[in-house]
């Protein structure tokens, strides 16, 4: 059992976790009469990777549409760095320095790498659109300073290969990785992402791994991740939550949710008939 | 050359002028469905209004004015100033805007996520209102705009294409003028779209909407922005249009002849309602040329649509339009 203070915790590999930075209390989100998140709560430290693991339908991309705000919870309230949120537009949750990536990749198809990772930059830009038009040193010189940013994010993931390709030619695993790519130019406290490695082979999947990690240790942004492959989420995740039927069936480090009665009765099924 | 060709030059220069209109008011629909999905049938009366407004601001109208004298039994026209032109036209646009945002708080915020169709109806509403009220704002008589353009026959066309083929030219000033104002307007366009913070948010926004949500792009603002943009593009349209044929009601029809115009270039693509709006200009001007003889008169009224016809078998998406693919 880790010691979970309020200062935070060190890791086993010896990094230190901070306090708490997002939680999440009594989250209920219906669509209609059906319940998709059913009262959970938990919480993300600053500096973790932290997975939401569960079968299908458990619940786990809602959730991830609740901490992004693309969802409303009828019930419940998130904190954010000590604060309660108010209700908000997705847009406006993304300039509170939550990113995220999505499960089915959501990149500007018709534009080109570099195009698409400077959207990531949107929110950093001071410039303003009359500024832009009217005041045309500063604002180009701006957006140098946030090109540079770009191309060192570009290098950090090693597609500078690619950075004039439109989008819409490239394979799916860069693609994975162009979308991780905006996600992190918008320099976010939490990153989400929401199965970053669905549909890879072997290699991109430890390629994805390798990037996560190193994001997590180079930069110190907390992580959340939803991932289906057991092997990953275990080696690279701090603590995990598990879903099942929108409820939370299990919370801790990785080896306290293996050995969780619930969570291998979800995982492998049960038999009633005993 | 034999006169012939030259006439058909001739004819094919002013199709030009005539196809630069189209094209501005095709570049308006084109701005609206690439950022948002709505193809906005209220385009065209969106010119007229501008237009409208622009005159009576220019000649110091005072707005509802048939309303409040018969009402108040008052019997009120001008203030009895005018505005030079330039005011004119910046207030103007300060009105196209502040529709831009009344169309985004009244009507589409309340559509998201609707289907295109009633997004669509919402615009036949839209345009029949703005029709209504640029009537009763500012009277339905026709009106004389002049924001002081040249016009007339351009003594440099002529003498350039004297001393050529030995025939001068008719063209009036105004098409030359026309021809310069929509190049540096699209100019600025591609500009403000490839190279600034907000139209690379406008370009995002077309593309996925929930990636541009992701990374914090507001699609009320960028709506807000379009629209103001083609209230913009509307006003540019206006002026050229009632400069050549005063301001009326008729003008709101052009915007049926931007629909031909959309299906050969494209609905997606700016270049594309710039070229189709001159080719259609242009083929409708030789059309007339060569087949009156044949075929009788009056069939600028229909060759557009039947080009836009023949492009819907050959080529649907249009000349620069995204290749429409089915995937399975």
């Amino acid at each position: 059992m880790l010691d979970q203070s309020a200062e935070g915790y060190v890791t086993a590999d010896g990094r230190q976790i901070g306090p708490v930075v997002l939680e999440l209390k009594n989250i209920t989100l219906r669509f209609g009469g059906v319940e998709a998140i059913k009262n959970i709560s938990f919480d993300i430290r600053e500096g973790e990777i932290r997975a939401i693991i569960g079968p299908n339908g458990a619940g786990k991309s809602s959730m991830m549409n609740v901490i992004s705000g693309f969802y409303v919870p009828q019930e419940g309230e998130i904190i954010y760095k000590g604060y309660k949120r108010a209700k908000m537009p997705p847009y406006q949750v993304a300039r509170t320095g939550i990113a995220r990536t999505f499960q089915n990749i959501a990149l500007f198809e018709g534009m080109s790498v570099l195009d698409n990772i400077m959207t990531g930059r949107m929110n950093l830009m001071k410039s303003g659109f009359l500024k832009q038009a009217l005041w045309w040193g500063p604002a180009a010189r701006e957006e140098d300073e946030h090109r540079e940013k770009v191309e060192k994010v570009i290098d950090f993931l090693e597609i500078q290969h690619i950075r004039k390709t439109p989008v819409a030619r490239l394979p799916y695993g860069l693609k994975k990785r162009v979308e991780l790519a905006r996600a992190l130019a918008a320099e976010p406290q939490i990153l989400l992402l929401d199965e970053p490695m669905a549909g890879m082979n072997v290699e991109e999947k430890e390629d994805m791994s390798r990037f996560i990690l190193d994001v997590n240790d180079e930069f110190g942004t907390t992580i959340v991740l939803i991932e289906h492959d057991m092997g990953v989420v275990m080696d690279l995740s701090d603590r995990v939550v598990v879903m099942d039927y929108g409820k939370k069936i299990g919370d801790g480090t990785p080896d306290e949710v293996r050995n969780n009665q619930d969570v291998i009765d979800a995982y492998l099924g049960v038999s009633h008939d005993e | 050359m034999s006169d012939n060709v030259l006439f058909a030059l001739e004819a094919a220069a002013n199709g030009l002028t005539v196809g630069i209109m189209y094209s501005l008011v095709a570049l308006g629909f084109v701005l609206i469905f690439k950022a948002s999905g709505i193809f906005n049938f209220a385009q065209g009366v969106l010119a007229l209004f501008a237009a409208l407004t622009l005159v009576g601001f220019q000649t110091g109208q005072v707005p509802f004015s048939h309303l409040i004298n018969a009402i108040f039994g008052t019997n009120i026209h001008d203030f009895g100033f005018t505005m030079p032109a330039v005011l004119a036209i910046i207030l103007t646009v300060l009105v196209m805007i502040l529709i831009a945002i009344l169309v985004e708080r009244l009507v589409l915020k309340h559509l998201v996520n609707q289907e295109p169709i009633i997004l669509f109806m919402a615009t036949i509403g839209l345009a029949y209102f703005l029709e209504g009220l640029g009537d009763i704002m500012w009277g339905a008589e026709v009106k004389r705009l002049d924001v002081g353009i040249p016009q007339g026959m351009s003594p440099w066309v002529d003498e350039v294409t004297y001393n050529l083929f030995g025939y001068g030219f008719y063209l009036d000033e105004l098409s030359l003028w026309a021809l310069g104002i929509a190049a540096v307007l699209v100019t600025a366009l591609v500009i403000f779209s490839q190279y600034t913070k907000q139209g690379r948010a406008l370009r995002a926004v077309a593309d996925d909407h929930q990636a541009a949500l992701s990374v914090g792009i507001s699609l009320r603002f960028i709506w807000v922005l379009t629209w103001s943009i083609a209230g913009i593009v509307a006003l540019v349209a206006g002026i050229m249009w009632g400069s050549k044929s005063g301001v009326q009601f008729s003008l709101s029809l052009i915007a049926l002849k931007a629909l031909p115009v959309l299906i050969l270039g494209g609905f997606t693509s700016i270049p594309g309602a710039i070229v189709g709006g001159l080719l259609i200009g242009v083929g409708e001007k030789l059309f007339d040329f060569f087949m009156q003889p044949i075929i009788g008169g009056a069939t600028e009224n229909w060759f557009a649509y039947m080009l836009a016809l023949v492009f819907l078998l050959f080529r649907p998406q249009g000349l620069f339009g995204e290749r429409i693919i089915e995937r399975v």
